[in-house]
């Protein structure tokens, strides 16, 4: 928790320390530049999903109507009007509030017209132990929906064609210097931020966004120290064909003292993987043959083999005095459909680390998504943190165009900085935390995850808590 | 992290540079130069760029922008905007001619140019029209809509008879020596049923305390000897003086500056700084016959002026 300390406590003071600073950071590679004249007044950086989920959010707002906006991406065009039979192995958990962004924008709708899959419980537990706990809004709402990347790619790239008039795309472009203004104006230097390109062109703009993921380039331009560290895990990704047809709407996740092991539905006859464990045991996933591969993840659902009777006795007697107390308390646990098949070629596999950058903001220049923060996916966070920066970050500029401010001007870029860094901070660390406890399967801390467990499933207020600050 | 962001900013506001006042010239233009100087300063010194060390004259220009956008809707003055066949949401004020008095290094001038409006900022002090010039000569967009000219009222006001949709006098006329000849003048160059808009400070114990007492003196966030509160004015006698002089008082709205937050918003005291929204009648008024502005209506805008109120 330490880490936690200081990386909260430098987020506090950096703003003292490295606004007063005024001082130039060049990364200057010799291309011959070629000036436009032209200043755009937004420039994001990075074509992913925060990326253009951020131009397309400017785009579309009423107060950017007479504004220019470019997005830039090293990558090719990614559209498809007609999707692939198969599922992508890349999806992500999207929260109703990242929904609500998707649809502020229209691009929820082409989601909708794709591909996706709402989920209503999510049931979560414990492999040393029974303890277990289940997250449902009663049934009535949907808690969030599993969509593929590529689909939401697909939508944000519609949106985007939307406002062309607007919003400018450069693909395949890729930026290799940035320079900075001075925070103070001298006279006859550009007080806008300076961006090379590798193809030689120099553009100008009011105000960079990074959202280039989790090496960014424009947050180590900036000289913006990043906390960071690897887990000793990688994620394992698969699609898997259930055994049997199945009203296929709940997350499953279980805690393997290796790591957590979640399926998420993708349809009634599929679900995606996502198995976070150690580095030897995922190559070892990768490498066996499928009729393995799909018995050993079977059995990580459903097998006790981590019980111990000490454990097991510890818990049922918790769990009695709980259901004592609160009769509504306790719920059965159930199982996870069987797997009975994995799409061929669809297991791949990715390092995990953790990384918060500790300034999100600095004159004329803001991070979001992955280039500010960067998690471990067990709760299914990851892009939800980035449109949730979208959300804020639109919001601030879009008061600030209203009054006709300079968009790069540091006040507003520090509201949103404070209000994104108190929400991302504290998930960031109960994320690591839940980690941390459920990587062992030393009995102290067992029990005291188990009875926390079902403390938690018990008490309906924490849940709801819980809920609605990670569907934000 | 509020208590960070306000504290940097609250030290950054005691080490800003003071003003000086240069020397020459009758009492009301020495104190318009001192004035003018801590604007023209902004842009040459403060380490924290222009609008960071003087963020407390950004916010009031904020607000007055936002005051300007706002009654300008609301008003019968509707069809100004609607004047403009590409009147677009992103640019409210196109096709608005404003005229900003007492521009200084454009704090007021380069908003309202973002928003849309043809803007012409003057300012008797050279060195500030210099600066204003070079801060906008970089954004293409601001450099066709301002325009900045050395001069004061009286020196455009044959040439410009009946030009302008909009006059903005921002902390100004608490700088002029003669009030009601400028009230005149800004009669003749505006359009008829053009709006008048003043911001400045009110003739009262408490704004000697703390605007120039506490501002001035202690904690410096203006420079010594920039305000002289004889030349304050009280909201009653400058509506008297508009009524007299042609102009029909639509608002007065009172205005608090938070120092921690560094932030302004609208209130309903006006005992410190006030604003208030004149427009210009089509016939001069006797000072008998004046109407006062009706109580539904000043509700009406205070109302949805502290709708937004911090920005």
């Amino acid at each position: 928790m330490a880490v936690w300390v200081s990386a909260g406590g430098c987020g506090l003071l950096s703003p003292i320390r490295g606004r007063l600073r005024a001082a130039v950071l060049a990364w200057r590679v010799p291309v011959r530049a070629a000036g436009t004249g032209l200043v755009y007044d937004v420039v994001v950086s990075g074509g992913g999903m925060v990326g253009s989920a951020m131009a397309a959010a400017l785009g579309h707002d009423v107060h950017f109507r007479e504004k220019k906006i470019l997005l830039l991406e090293a990558g090719p065009r990614k559209v498809s009007d007609s999707l692939p039979e198969s599922y992508s192995n890349r999806v992500s958990s999207i929260s109703p509030g990242s929904a609500t962004l998707l649809s502020s924008f229209g691009a929820w709708d082409h989601v909708c017209s794709l591909r996706f899959k709402p989920f209503r419980r999510m049931q979560v537990w414990d492999a040393c132990s029974e303890a277990m706990i289940i997250f449902d809004k009663n049934n009535l709402e949907d808690m969030g929906y599993v969509v593929e990347n590529d689909v939401i790619m697909s939508a944000l790239t519609k949106q985007l064609d939307a406002v062309s008039d607007r919003v400018e795309v450069l693909y395949r472009s890729r930026a290799v210097g940035y320079t900075w203004p001075l925070t103070c104006h001298l006279s006859d230097t550009s007080p806008w931020v300076k961006i090379d390109l590798a193809d030689g062109r120099r553009l100008e703009t009011k105000l960079l966004i990074g959202a280039d993921g989790q090496n960014s380039m424009v947050r180590k331009a900036a000289g913006i120290q990043n906390i960071h560290y690897q887990y000793d895990q990688s994620a394992v990704v698969a699609t898997l064909h259930l055994s049997e047809a199945t009203d296929n709407n709940v997350a499953w996740q279980r805690f393997l003292p290796s790591g957590p092991i979640a399926l998420l539905p993708l349809s009634d006859t599929a679900s995606s993987l996502v198995w976070s464990t150690s580095h030897e045991h995922a190559s070892e996933l990768l490498s066996m043959d499928e009729e393995s591969f799909v018995d050993t993840i079977n059995s990580a659902f459903w097998s006790n083999l981590h019980h111990s009777d000490f454990i097991d006795t510890a818990g049922s007697v918790f769990r009695s005095a709980i259901s004592l107390l609160m009769p509504s308390g306790t719920a059965t646990r159930q199982l996870p459909p069987s797997i009975a098949t994995v799409e061929p070629k669809s297991r791949a596999v990715f390092p995990l680390g953790m990384g918060h950058a500790t300034e999100y903001v600095r004159h004329r220049m803001a991070l979001i998504g992955d280039a500010a923060h960067r998690v471990h996916p067990l709760a299914g966070q990851g892009v939800n943190m980035g449109f949730g920066d979208i959300a804020c970050l639109t919001h601030h500029l879009s008061t600030a165009a209203f009054n006709g401010k300079d968009l790069g001007s540091i006040k507003h870029l520090l509201q949103f900085e404070t209000e994104r860094q108190r929400h991302n901070l504290s998930l960031m660390a109960a994320i690591d935390l839940l980690k941390r406890l459920y990587s062992t399967s030393v009995a102290p801390f067992v029990l005291l995850r188990t009875w926390g467990l079902q403390t938690t499933h018990a008490l309906s207020p924490v849940k709801e808590q819980i809920m609605s600050f990670a569907s934000k | 992290m509020w208590g960070c962001g306000g504290l940097s900013r609250a030290a950054r506001a005691l080490v800003a540079p003071r003003g000086r006042s240069s020397g020459a010239g009758p009492p009301g233009r020495r104190l318009w130069a001192a004035a003018g100087d801590h604007y023209g300063q902004a842009f040459q010194r403060g380490p924290g760029g222009f609008s960071e060390n003087y963020r407390w004259k950004m916010q009031l220009t904020s607000n007055s922008t936002r005051f300007v956008c706002l009654t300008e809707m609301k008003s019968s003055i509707d069809t100004l905007l609607n004047m403009s066949s590409d009147h677009q949401l992103g640019s409210p004020l196109s096709g608005v001619k404003i005229l900003d008095v007492g521009c200084g290094g454009g704090l007021l001038s380069e908003p309202l140019g973002r928003l849309g409006a043809s803007v012409t900022g003057i300012d008797p002090l050279e060195d500030n029209i210099r600066t204003a010039e070079q801060h906008k000569s970089f954004d293409p967009v601001l450099a066709k809509r301002i325009q900045y000219k050395p001069c004061s009222l009286e020196d455009i006001v044959e040439e410009a008879t009946e030009t302008f949709d909009v006059i903005v006098a921002s902390e100004v006329v608490e700088h002029v020596a003669d009030l009601e000849t400028f009230i005149k003048y800004c009669y003749q160059v505006l359009k008829p049923e053009g709006s008048l808009f003043i911001t400045t400070i009110n003739k009262t114990q408490l704004s000697y305390i703390l605007g120039i007492v506490v501002a001035e003196r202690i904690m410096g966030i203006v420079p010594e000897g920039t305000h002289d509160w004889e030349k304050f004015i009280s909201p009653e006698e400058l509506e008297c003086l508009l009524d007299s002089n042609g102009f029909l008082v639509k608002t007065v709205n009172g205005m608090s500056y938070n120092p921690l937050s560094g932030s302004w918003s609208w209130t309903e005291s006006t005992s410190i700084n006030y604003a208030v929204h004149a427009v210009k009648s089509r016939v001069k008024e006797q000072s008998s016959s004046r109407e006062p502005p009706s109580e539904t209506d000043k509700e009406e805008h205070l109302a949805e002026a502290s709708a937004s109120t911090t920005v």
